[in-house]
């Protein structure tokens, strides 16, 4: 009959608008400055700079490549290399960033820093509360502003940490490993160095060179 | 002194004009009553506003706004302040002059209904005969300010938002009328007062108001659908409709006279469901006699809330009409049928006093309703689209 489906409405919406002060699953909201849910794992938002122990400026893990800044589709990323070597957590010397910018108000969180990046230094962050009154100054963001620590890169991203972590110690002992070769080498040059000289000499002939002029002769 | 609380306005109007010389108390008693139906109902707008966002947002499973005050209760007085700080823009091409007084006329046309509405006992600020026809004769000039303002903003969505309401207007004006046209013909009377002061006669208990009654029920239906959509109410609200038109006829409006708008829709709203209740609730009287003592404000304004509390449930459940859904339901279902209601209305008074009345009446109007809505829902089968090809 007409109206039928009008009062089968009605029905359905007071049951809606009562169900909502009774059932607590029927109400959804999330009254978000008060109450919040968890981010999920794979949230990303803009990126910041890993560093390792708890000194930032010491532990930075960037050595300012550049490539980061080069692959940057909005070309948001602002690098300075610095003059001198610093040694890195490794103990290595490796040149640091003097200045890293990102200018958030540009990045676009593609997360293409991250991919390309060599030495696990830049990650995405999940901080979203990011309103400023300053929308030039306050938005960009300097080097400092962008440290964050590994403890915080675990808290936020615990998987792709582990994995990480996982994978930096693999090179490190990896480095160790060899370094330790090295240095067992050189214990052996040095215990017998008349036979190390004898097998150094023919290990450097200027092979490669005649090869090159070889294959640039055939080309031309 | 039940007796001083139900006549407590009438009293502080008198109490207070009697300050006055004899020759300015006249005057002033009607200024009272002006100031006082200005104060109130923009105050029931007001609270309206924000029991309707919250009622809403429980249809639709939302908390709805909670944050201006208590439980969100001081939400109306932002969005005033809101209003009144934002700029007036005025659409450089538009006719300056129609384009202010559009919102004015609508807001004064509006008002100057309530001016015959009983709202309570001895609540009336204009004693009038023909009060029911003053009524009509004023609500149809809001048309023409919902024309105004359509064709002074130069608004291609404007003149289609106020073209729409302008054609729904008049055609739901015509089945207003003839619903209320019973309840003149069973009173015998155009007057508002003397239509409540006849519904308000118990017999063991239960008053007579005009819904209890076959043809009043069928008037007071077919009044609330006309009256929704004479209103411009969800799901009869195409002139603004916002998915096609932006805001419908106040497109170029913004500011205090988008406000104002606001304003004269929601007066709108309380003045037909006053109306409403004055011609088939029983206006201000009791729902049982024993319940008499309650100040007879108390139960017009209680009405006035339900019926309005009636239509945000509406809007929280109906989509929005076509346009030919809504021209076919006017001039093919709700005009016939409050034509057949007048036929049954005067059988009721002829038949005379009895149970076949009842019998008479329900059946005749239960039979066309049933009718009327195969028909009406009969739609055209069209079987699988064919395609043809040129060769």
């Amino acid at each position: 009959m007409l109206g039928e489906g009008i009062l089968k409405g009605l029905a359905e919406t007071a049951r809606n608008f009562a169900g909502s002060f009774v059932s607590a699953e029927r109400l959804t909201t999330v009254q978000y400055p008060e109450e919040r849910i968890a981010p999920i794992e794979a949230t990303r938002d803009f990126p910041f700079l890993l560093y390792d122990g708890s000194d930032w400026e010491a532990g930075m893990r960037c050595v300012a490549c550049q490539i980061c800044e080069k692959e940057c589709p909005p070309q948001c990323i602002y690098i300075e290399k610095s003059k001198d070597k610093k040694p890195d957590a490794l103990g290595k010397p490796q040149f640091y960033p003097a200045r890293f910018d990102i200018d958030i108000s540009v990045c676009m969180s593609c997360q293409i820093c991250v991919e390309v990046c060599p030495f696990e230094a830049i990650k995405m962050d999940t901080e979203f509360e990011l309103s400023t009154t300053d929308r030039f100054g306050g938005l960009l963001y300097d080097r400092k502003e962008l440290a964050k620590s590994n403890e915080h890169y675990h808290k936020i991203h615990p998987t792709e940490a582990a994995e990480v972590d996982a994978r930096l110690a693999e090179e490190k002992a990896k480095a160790d490993a060899k370094a330790k070769a090295a240095a067992a080498a050189a214990a052996a040059k040095a215990a017998a160095p008349v036979q190390a000289a004898v097998q150094v000499q023919p290990a450097k002939p200027v092979q490669p060179a005649g090869d090159l002029t070889a294959e640039r002769e055939t080309k031309a | 002194m039940i007796e001083k609380l139900d006549q407590i306005f009438v009293l502080l109007q008198q109490w207070i004009v009697g300050f006055l010389p004899a020759a300015l108390q006249p005057v002033a008693g009607v200024v009272l009553g002006v100031v006082a139906i200005v104060c109130v109902f923009p105050g029931l707008f007001a609270l309206t506003t924000v029991l309707e966002r919250k009622g809403l947002g429980r249809i639709q499973n939302r908390i709805g706004p909670n944050r201006v005050g208590p439980f969100g209760f001081f939400q109306p007085i932002a969005d005033g302040i809101k209003s009144l700080t934002k700029e007036d823009v005025v659409p450089t091409s538009a006719d300056a002059v129609v384009h202010f007084l559009a919102p004015v006329v609508l807001v004064v046309a509006v008002f100057l209904g309530f001016a015959v509405l009983p709202m309570g006992r001895n609540m009336v600020l204009v004693k009038m005969d023909a009060s029911l026809l003053f009524y009509f004769a004023i609500g149809a000039s809001t048309e023409l300010s919902i024309f105004m303002a359509g064709w002074s903003s130069r608004n291609k969505y404007s003149l289609l938002g106020a073209m729409r309401a302008v054609a729904q207007m008049i055609s739901y004006e015509v089945p207003l009328l003839l619903a209320s046209v019973v309840v003149v013909m069973m009173t015998g009377s155009l007057s508002l007062t003397d239509i409540v002061a006849a519904q308000n006669q118990y017999s063991s208990g239960f008053p007579h108001w005009y819904v209890f009654t076959p043809w009043g029920f069928a008037g007071f239906v077919l009044f609330a659908v006309a009256g929704t959509a004479e209103t411009n109410r969800s799901p009869f609200d195409l002139p603004e409709g916002e998915s096609e038109l932006v805001a419908g006829y106040f497109t170029e409006y913004s500011g205090f006279k988008f406000a104002l708008f606001f304003l004269g829709e929601y007066l709108a709203m309380f003045s037909i469901s006053a109306l409403g209740a004055t011609l088939f609730l029983g206006g201000w009287s009791a729902p049982f006699s024993f319940l008499q003592w309650i100040p007879s404000w108390i139960w017009f304004f209680g009405k006035v809330m339900l019926s309005i509390f009636g239509f945000i449930w509406v809007r929280g459940t109906l989509p929005r009409l076509r346009q030919d859904q809504l021209m076919n339901f006017a001039w093919k279902f709700v005009l016939p049928l409050s034509l057949l209601n007048l036929v049954v209305a005067g059988l009721w008074r002829f038949l005379g006093v009895g149970w076949e009345r009842w019998v008479v009446c329900s059946a005749i109007l239960l039979a066309a309703y049933v009718v009327m809505g195969r028909l009406g829902m009969h739609r055209e089968h069209f079987g699988p689209r064919r395609y043809r090809y040129a060769e």
